[in-house]
């Protein structure tokens, strides 16, 4: 049946029809859906892990016990997977074993754009990357057939553009495959030095018969073009890019298999045509190749290393006209991400900025504190990094700073990576203040479960991790709960926890005004009469909050009635409405 | 032939939907679809895109300058912003609905005055309605993208108003089907 489908849900339908058994994965824009749209077949079990590294075992684990298995993560996960990836890497497998990591170019959603495929080269994996759904589908299937045919996890290498495009797929049956038995294997399976030494030459042995598969598989594929005055190799999404400006007019070599690459099939695609040009977004991974092979290429030198490409792009870079537009409009205000009406994190930031707080930050969607007008965040890292860089800043800093700086971490981000910077503080003693923003949900990737939520993937009942507990058991005395709509009660608390002589843990706790199951409160608005046009509210930054003709004005279709706008107001001019 | 059209607008005023309506209907008609959507931190209340893409063969599921035969616009700061996207002459349709982005929130920036005379300006045909307003009458505002695409609907005649329902009907909760097909049709005869 032909259907237009997102590049990640084409994946799971792949993972479907290849019989994987079980998918664990830790969210991240842009590989979430892989995972959510596999949980809606029955027949494969579904889990959110606490990070990467846990998923990646996971699945690993339920390889080695004989089912085919399934991790996901965006690019910066597989930093924090990548201890275990590396000697997956030389036990192999039982069950074939899918990685899909997926790249952000551009940082849609993302702190950095890494390029994944360096992984596959280091870690000798195996890489696979579709350019579109149908692709997505297939080549994930055929990732599983890999993976058991060479005995290693294989990637599936998306990114935003294939993740997040649908395009049209014919999709298939289930095949339902026999689970392998496990059998107990000291050289493959327990990595100490004498079976890592005999397992190393296994994978280069791997590299090479891989590479032999790569001069001969269609997942590389020449398209022959018109003339040979120019011939492009390229990958995922830019071999779309290429295809739209050029059709069939160029030699096209499409590489869907970029880790091992092929060498000879390189030589006779280049010795066809008369210019060869790598077209690839991020680093010249491909056209480093190339040219180790002695081959004349041009890549960076015409195309950026940064952000993605268009048809429109490469067109100009290779010397096309120029498309006509519309003249651009300049000086437009521009439209950033804003926290949302009613998010709870407002009032925390605002308690923060009022307190003239350092506030070391993490990542979720309270990074949004760090825009104008609160602009209350000063460092963005990494997930966990807010509470481990607090404690190295407080070791530092000294009391001074003890009493003035703290570090803003999710529920979900906590659970990934805060707990061991925490377990630091702990033990090593710095008199540092962790706030955790307990929205009861993983935020900015659409709403993910998480340990400390008490349902599963799938929303059911599931163990909860009590995080006041968890503190305590660590060690921490001073754990405390606040209601971020209530500014004074948080206010207070921020103020207390900085100053105390040890270490501490506010839990600000609010579900995120955007689960289904929050209630709105009663919408305001402001009296014109009373309103002073103080500006008192307009520092919160609320998107339900304008200021017209000197008074503030409230769009009752947004405001959600969280009435944190109000507590700030000294004329009590806003009232339900 | 390809034909390219933006749907533009603030995070969470529905661009997804209409963007999968759209697809659907070039779907059905036969062509070949290619949509890109935006997910993760832009969703929050940023400017959104959704680009669509239908022909006999489509590559690239993105537009970027000179690229769009059309804009769909939910906001009209939005629909100014895209602008230098559109092919000289190219349309837009856009809801008349503003909303403050930010920056004049935090009274850093004025709301600019004038936009639709600007686009004008920039070479674009533009064609705005209350989108939200016909949204309201149906039902609910938060059908005020159906009543963009019954609206866009005029300029597309090669799918017809029984194709762009059918594939209304794929794409909303049944419950929520009449009330779509309002919208839809409040968006076509305003």
């Amino acid at each position: 049946m032909k259907e237009l489908m997102l590049g990640n849900k084409a994946l799971a339908r792949g993972l479907y029809e290849a019989g994987v058994a079980l998918a664990s994965s830790y969210p991240g824009t842009p590989s979430t859906e892989t995972t959510e749209e596999a949980a809606k077949y029955p027949e494969i079990y579904c889990e959110w892990a606490p990070n990467e590294k846990v998923a990646m075992e996971t699945a690993w684990g339920a390889s080695v016990a004989g089912k085919r298995s399934y991790c996901a993560m965006k690019h910066v996960g597989l930093n924090v997977a990548a201890d275990p990836l590396f000697t997956i890497s030389y036990t192999g497998v039982n069950a074939g074993m899918v990685i899909c990591v997926a790249d952000d170019p551009g940082m849609h959603s993302s702190q950095n754009e890494q390029d994944s495929r360096h992984y596959a080269i280091a870690a000798k994996i195996p890489m696979l990357e579709p350019s579109d759904s149908a692709e997505a589908l297939s080549f994930t299937k055929r990732a599983y057939d890999l993976s058991e045919e060479y005995d290693t996890p294989v990637f599936i290498k998306m990114c935003t553009r294939v993740s997040h495009s649908q395009s049209i797929v014919e999709t298939g049956e289930r095949s339902e495959p026999e689970r392998k038995p496990y059998v107990k294997n000291f050289e493959k399976y327990v990595m100490v030095p004498a079976a890592a030494k005999k397992r190393h030459p296994i994978v280069e042995e791997r590299t090479r018969r891989l590479t032999e598969y790569a001069e001969t598989t269609d997942l590389n594929r020449v398209e022959e073009g018109g003339d040979n005055s120019l011939g492009i190799i390229c990958d995922s999404t830019s071999y779309e890019y290429v295809k739209e400006v050029f059709g069939n007019r160029v030699w096209v070599l499409k590489i869907g298999l970029v880790n091992p690459l092929p060498v000879q099939k390189i030589r006779d695609f280049a010795a066809h045509v008369k210019r060869l040009v790598v077209v690839e977004e991020l680093d010249p991974v491909i056209e480093n190749h190339v040219r180790s092979l002695g081959l004349a290429v041009e890549g960076k030198s015409l195309f950026p290393a940064v952000g993605e490409f268009s048809q429109e792009m490469i067109a100009e870079a290779l010397g096309e006209k120029p498309a006509e537009s519309c003249t651009p409009i300049e000086n437009l205000p521009g439209r950033p991400p804003a926290m949302c009406s009613g998010c709870p994190h407002r009032g925390l930031f605002y308690v923060l900025k009022q307190n003239k707080c350092t506030v070391i930050g993490d990542i979720g969607c309270y990074t949004l504190g760090s825009t104008p007008p609160l602009s209350a965040i000063d460092t963005t890292l990494c997930m966990g990094a807010s509470v481990s860089g607090l404690h190295g800043f407080n070791k530092v800093g000294g009391s001074e700073s003890e009493q003035h700086t703290v570090a803003v971490i999710g529920d979900s981000t906590f659970m990934h990576s805060g707990m061991t910077g925490l377990a630091n503080i702990a033990y090593n003693q710095t008199n540092s203040t962790v706030v955790i923003l307990d929205n009861s949900i993983t935020g900015m990737t659409g709403h993910q479960q998480n340990p400390t939520t008490g349902k599963n993937l799938y929303g059911d009942p599931a163990g909860r991790i009590d995080l006041e507990a968890l503190a305590r058991a660590m060690g921490i005395n001073r754990v405390r709960v606040v209601d971020p709509y209530n500014l004074a009660e948080t206010d207070a608390a921020v103020k207390e926890e900085l100053a105390a002589a040890e270490p501490s843990v506010i839990i600000s706790r609010r579900p995120c005004a955007l689960l289904k199951e929050v209630k709105k409160g009663v919408p305001l608005v402001v009296d014109p009469d009373k309103c002073i046009g103080c500006k008192s509210c307009m520092c919160l930054g609320c998107p339900s909050i304008s200021f017209r003709n000197n008074k503030a004005v409230v769009d009752d279709t947004q405001c959600f009635g969280c009435n944190v706008c109000a507590e700030l107001c000294p004329k009590d001019a806003f009232r339900a409405i | 032939m390809i034909t390219s059209i933006m749907i533009v607008g603030v995070g969470g005023q529905g661009s997804l939907l209409a963007s999968r309506v759209l697809g659907r209907a070039a779907l059905d008609k036969g062509y070949d679809v290619k949509v890109s959507e935006v997910h993760g931190m832009s969703q929050r209340g940023g400017s959104v895109v959704t680009y669509v893409r239908f022909g006999d063969k489509v590559a690239s599921p993105i537009i970027d300058k000179g690229g769009a035969d059309y804009i769909i616009s939910f906001e009209l700061l939005e629909a100014a912003r895209y602008v230098g996207f559109l092919k000289p002459g190219g349309q837009i349709v856009t809801s008349s609905q503003q909303i403050d982005p930010m920056p004049v929130v935090a009274g850093t920036a004025e709301y600019p005055q004038g936009l639709v005379e600007k686009m004008t300006a920039a070479g674009a045909k533009v064609d705005v309605l209350d989108a939200l307003k016909l949204a309201e009458e149906a039902g609910s505002i938060k059908a005020s993208n159906i009543v963009l695409m019954g609206r866009f609907s005029k300029y597309l005649p090669e799918i017809s108003k029984e194709e762009w329902l059918s594939a209304v009907k794929a794409c909303v909760p049944e419950k929520f089907l009449a009330l779509n097909t309002k919208a839809f049709e409040l968006g076509l005869f305003a």
